[in-house]
């Protein structure tokens, strides 16, 4: 039995184990850059089901709205206009947590259990362990989570946990009127982005593809793209994330390291006690001392 | 408590030891995290249909309680309704932010009347209106009803007046609309879901 409604793959800087013989079916998004309209439903939907409300502020001359990502709003829209051979393109992707397989957030976490990867794919922030370091935007190879002035704690898209462990589609999905987002099991939205590639093939798009990078292991948010060739256009799409060596350094290298150095500082004290003894100290010394604290 | 030198360099070796051998992993936390719990699980979920344009997509109103006497209920959620054929659950930007259209403190909650010639705004009561509505209809129309044309043809009708229907009705709502409206005389007769 688990002690939580949906099984955890990974915790946070957490050594212990979790249960895995229990095969959950790993979920997914699909974005499908090539029916978004740019409509914004999914940021309102997210905030509505999320409880979180973004300030009003300033219009930038530019589509996005807000401007970034901030703890406040987990999604947003970014137009990019992209000229080619004479024709506009507006390329319009809604930017997110990825939900990586091999998520860098949650190896750079140093806090126990704030980081959580769910055997069904979903990586979530529980804040309430959050330390706020911010290891997980340092990690992120999307740049993604936020830190929240307020609290000091950093927020992202939870893809929905809550809705998805009582069988829910995430609020962005359902809200969607164009059927840009699709959300299901990750096989069944990689069988549906297959028949929109050949669409677009179809339609010209040489190049077009899904971006389901491997570099971080695949992710559980990917997008059908016209151009999967150069991801970069979309924003800046990383075309080939992984999770920063320096994570991997660190995490791989430096901790043990240091560690197994203070374990072997222990054990060697130990045996330096065992066979050394502790410390003689003579008669006179002592009478010495015990005379200037009677002083 | 009076420590000494060598007690004191013992309770500071113990104390790191022992937070050492916790870092390294002998004192594990258990792998514990639970999601968010379900805010709607025991929610009074209500059929709607968004008031904002003339596509009149089906929500699901969420509000608190169970409808019992004492519990106040209060709109926490709405999102689209899977049921209603014209959205299948989906919702624009607009419809997926009423919530804040129904907390809005700019919402407009009781009639309102601003009498000619003055700048302020009245709250009256909804029987008020009701009779101020009846009375203009009623003076406009017995001032403009036409019974016969200019040809003499009985025609019975009301032209000074005319009538926008919402979107969001049914069939049935805008048969009785229809019905209503016309044994006034009204041919002015015009609905939202047109426009």
């Amino acid at each position: 039995m688990a002690l939580q409604s949906l099984d955890i793959a990974r915790r946070s800087a957490t050594t212990t184990p979790s249960p895995s013989v229990r095969q959950t079916t790993e979920v997914a998004k699909l974005i499908d850059v090539s029916t978004c309209i740019g409509c914004k439903a999914c940021q309102a939907a997210c905030m509505e089901w999320n409880d979180i409300r973004d300030p009003v502020g300033w219009n930038l001359g530019m589509y996005d709205n807000p401007v970034n990502l901030t703890e406040n709003s987990w999604t947003v829209m970014r137009f990019s206009e992209f000229e080619e051979n004479g024709k506009l393109e507006w390329l319009i992707r809604k930017d997110g947590c990825m939900h990586c397989a091999d998520p860098g957030c949650l190896k750079a976490c140093p806090a126990p259990g704030a980081i959580i990867q769910y055997a069904n794919g979903i990586v979530d922030f529980h804040e309430e362990n959050c330390i706020g370091c911010g290891y997980c935007i340092t990690g992120c190879p999307f740049n993604v989570p936020r830190i929240s002035k307020k609290d000091g704690k950093a927020y992202k898209c939870t893809l929905c946990s809550d809705r998805v462990a009582v069988g829910q589609a995430p609020a962005c999905v359902k809200a969607c009127p164009t059927g840009a987002i699709q959300y299901g099991s990750k096989e069944q939205m990689k069988d549906y982005a297959a028949t929109r590639v050949k669409d677009l093939n179809e339609r010209g798009y040489k190049n077009a593809g899904l971006y389901d990078p491997q570099g971080v292991g695949g992710t559980h948010v990917m997008y059908v793209l016209h151009h999967a060739d150069r991801p970069q256009l979309y924003s800046g799409l990383p075309a080939e994330p992984s999770v920063s060596p320096l994570v991997g350094l660190w995490k791989g290298i430096a901790k043990p390291l240091a560690t197994a150095t203070m374990a072997l500082v222990g054990i060697a004290s130990l045996f330096h006690y065992i066979t050394k003894g502790p410390n003689e100290v003579s008669k006179e010394t002592e009478k010495e001392v015990e005379k200037e604290d009677a002083a | 408590m009076k420590l000494n030198r060598r007690q004191f360099f013992k309770i500071c070796a113990a104390g790191m030891g022992g937070s050492s051998v916790t870092m390294m992993g002998f004192s594990p936390t258990p792998a514990l995290a639970e999601v968010r719990a379900f805010k709607l699980a025991r929610a009074t979920e209500t059929r709607n249909m968004c008031p904002y344009c003339s596509v009149s997509c089906g929500v699901l109103i969420y509000s608190t309680g169970d409808k019992s006497k004492n519990a106040k209920a209060d709109i926490i959620h709405i999102e689209g309704d899977p049921d209603n054929p014209v959205n299948r659950g989906s919702l624009c930007p607009k419809g997926a932010g009423l919530l804040d259209m129904v907390k809005s403190p700019n919402r407009l909650k009781f009639p309102e009347v601003r009498e000619p010639g003055s700048t302020e705004w009245k709250r009256i009561s909804w029987d008020e209106a009701i009779n101020r509505i009846a009375k203009h209809m009623k003076t406009d129309r017995d001032a403009n009803f036409m019974t016969q044309n200019k040809d003499g043809v009985t025609v019975n009708r009301w032209p000074t007046t005319g009538l926008l229907a919402s979107s969001a009705a049914s069939n049935e709502a805008g048969y009785l609309t229809v019905k209503t409206f016309r044994s006034l005389g009204i041919t002015a007769l015009d609905t939202q879901a047109r426009i």
